[in-house]
């Protein structure tokens, strides 16, 4: 790497200023103040707080309300990344062997990509619609009652559907590039090597598919614990008490809803430590074992 | 081991390029063959074709006593060698030999012993538990080789193997590819573009153009009796000088000079290889010099004969170099191609 020497010292201290500043802004300080608080109990009407050493995390850790709603976290996480997953590498791999009107296939199969969340979130929530949602007249056909919004498992159902629909666009763009940077000689040589079609895939295919689908993996897991907040926010409609929610929304409501800064904040300390887990992950992954080159 | 039988094997694509015309040829139990021409000239669809990986438009291609058109690649009893070596980057050398036995149902140990002895033959003892990342060009060229051989396959097909090298190991790689080509006694398809490649290495070379082959012949019938003028111009370097001449009574006239030989009279190009021109005092036909490369054992004379560029080979002795020198054109060493079809005369 070429080095830079700047004659002034405050030069390139100047030029990282932007960038640190928003950091500083957008990250540090309000996670300073996320750990600050969770070792306080605030006064839900906001006349002061209380320090009180760690028991707003020895509550979580106590609050069987909140393993039931880390246990779902868990059970959403998996469910969401295996299907977007799965989904869109079936998806990816088809596509890949489309060759007239590829790209047209390809421009539909991305096209939810353009959905924003919480969109996307209020199209579930109509197609789930208790009066008007064509899924439900499907399942009532079958004879049975969806209801979204009461029905714990429904919801969930629900949450599950339109999560892995909004996500498979994104898998299925990186999965579909992946795929076609493996290079066709490779491809070919498998093809004189192997006959079965399934073995070249899980053989060859997918082990060079690896890093692509590693990195979606991380992307997956943080789009489902994180980024789902818009579609569960229109499927509980304002209503989490009865029904399925993941631990960012418990931030959500605990802290703005039920106005407990204190042990919101501690929550949101402990899924930190579980982003900076996954990202520690993610690069020792990374660096170590699935590229090759 | 077997024997290639090919009958009007074409190739058109489906927005109607005909990449190959109808060609029908055989190959000899153990015979290497050469496809040598310019780029886009079918050669490779010709050899894809015959491994399977392009779909062969009419005719019938035959491997020992099948008919394999309709077979996978996998089917056909072949081993290919890619250009750029087609490695499995996540698999060790071991491995990347193993897989296609493994493919075949082998037993662990039949592969084991396979594979030491392919490793054994190319050098690769000590390699075999690296990636294909930890290895040089020329090293991932062995691997390749020992992935096709490991298959003792009825047929060895070779894709531009040497184009990634450098002239060193190019040339190195030549002669070993060549010594276990004989040693197994594989029959083989090899392609390139390169005519030295062609010319050192095959029994038979075949020389495409534009999707045709142009001639079938051994190296010696190739560079000594070249079918067309698109052969003599493409097998040999520098290549075979054409002067556009008339022929006239017995005589073929190039500018003021003339020289014997019998043929019907009208134009014609007159070829000669730079090699096969004496530079002499004696000679009759005056050449103008204009520029001289040095090759170290000759050097190449560039310049015109009747106004039309030509070229020289001449040893590097102590001839004197003027301007202005009288060649002497060998008669037997002379070609003649009809002007308008470059065909051989």
């Amino acid at each position: 790497m070429k080095r830079a020497a700047f004659s002034q010292p405050l030069m390139p201290v100047a030029l990282l200023m932007p960038q640190l500043i928003i950091i500083a802004v957008f990250f540090y300080w309000p996670a300073w103040e996320a750990i600050y608080s969770s070792f306080f109990l605030q006064d839900p009407f906001g006349f002061g707080s209380n320090y009180v050493g760690a028991d707003n995390y020895t509550r979580l850790a106590k609050s069987s309300e909140y393993a039931k709603v880390a246990g779902f976290t868990l059970f959403f996480t998996v469910v969401v990344t295996f299907l977007s997953l799965g989904i869109a590498l079936l998806l990816a791999v088809k596509a890949d062997k489309v060759i007239r009107g590829a790209k047209t296939y390809r421009t539909l199969l991305m096209w939810v990509y353009a959905v924003a969340p919480p969109v996307a979130g209020f199209l579930g929530s109509l197609l789930f619609d208790q009066n008007i949602g064509p899924i439900t007249d499907l399942f009532a056909f079958f004879g049975y009652n969806l209801q979204i919004g009461l029905n714990y498992n429904d919801t969930a159902f629900a949450m599950i559907v339109v999560s892995v629909w909004k996500q498979i666009p994104v898998n299925f763009i990186f999965l579909l590039s992946g795929l076609q940077s493996i290079p066709v000689a490779v491809r070919e040589a498998a093809l004189i090597d192997n006959k079965s079609g399934t073995r070249r895939f899980w053989d060859i295919t997918f082990p060079l598919l690896a890093p692509t689908a590693f990195f979606l993996l991380i992307i997956n897991i943080t789009y489902a614990l994180f980024d789902t907040f818009g579609v569960i926010d229109i499927m509980v409609k304002g209503n989490p008490a009865s029904n399925p929610i993941t631990l960012v929304y418990k931030v959500y409501t605990d802290g703005f809803r039920g106005n407990d800064l204190g042990g919101s904040s501690a929550q949101s300390v402990v899924l930190m430590v579980l982003v900076l887990l996954l990202t520690v992950m993610q690069f020792r992954m990374l660096e170590r074992r699935i590229h090759y080159t | 081991m077997a024997t290639v039988s090919v009958t009007d094997i074409s190739k058109t694509y489906p927005n109607g390029a005909q990449a190959v015309r109808p060609a029908s040829f055989d190959i000899a139990d153990g015979e290497l063959i050469v496809l040598v021409g310019p780029s886009g000239c079918g050669k490779s669809t010709l050899l894809r074709m015959v491994a399977g990986l392009e779909d062969i438009t009419t005719g019938d291609l035959r491997i020992g006593e099948r008919v394999v058109n309709d077979l996978d690649p996998a089917e056909r009893d072949i081993a290919m060698v890619f250009q750029n070596y087609a490695l499995y980057p996540h698999m060790t050398v071991a491995k990347n030999m193993a897989y296609g036995l493994k493919n075949r149902g082998a037993s662990k140990d039949a592969i084991a012993t396979k594979v030491a002895e392919a490793a054994e033959m190319l050098s690769l003892t000590p390699l075999l538990d690296r990636r294909p990342s930890q290895l040089s060009g020329g090293q991932r060229q062995r691997v390749a080789m020992g992935r096709a051989i490991v298959r003792d396959p009825a047929l060895f097909l070779f894709d531009e193997p040497l184009s990634n090298l450098d002239a060193k190991l190019r040339h190195q790689m030549r002669v070993e590819i060549r010594n276990l080509q004989r040693r197994l006694n594989v029959t083989a398809m090899y392609v390139t573009h390169d005519q030295v490649e062609a010319m050192t290495m095959a029994d038979r070379i075949f020389v495409l153009n534009a999707g045709g082959i142009e001639q079938i012949g051994t190296p010696s019938e190739i560079y000594r009796t070249p079918a067309s003028t698109f052969v003599a111009s493409f097998m040999g370097a520098p290549p075979m000088n054409l002067l556009n001449g008339n022929a006239d009574g017995g005589k073929v006239r190039v500018g003021e000079s003339a020289v014997q030989m019998p043929c019907a009279d009208g134009s014609v190009l007159l070829g000669i290889r730079p090699e096969e021109v004496a530079v002499s005092p004696m000679g009759t036909i005056p050449f103008k010099l204009t520029l001289i490369e040095e090759l170290g054992a000759s050097r190449l004379l560039h310049g015109t004969v009747a106004g039309q560029d030509f070229v020289v080979n001449a040893p590097n002795d102590d001839i004197a170099l003027a301007e202005e020198l009288m060649l002497e054109f060998p008669t037997n060493a002379l070609h003649l191609f009809d002007a308008e079809t470059g065909k051989r005369l």
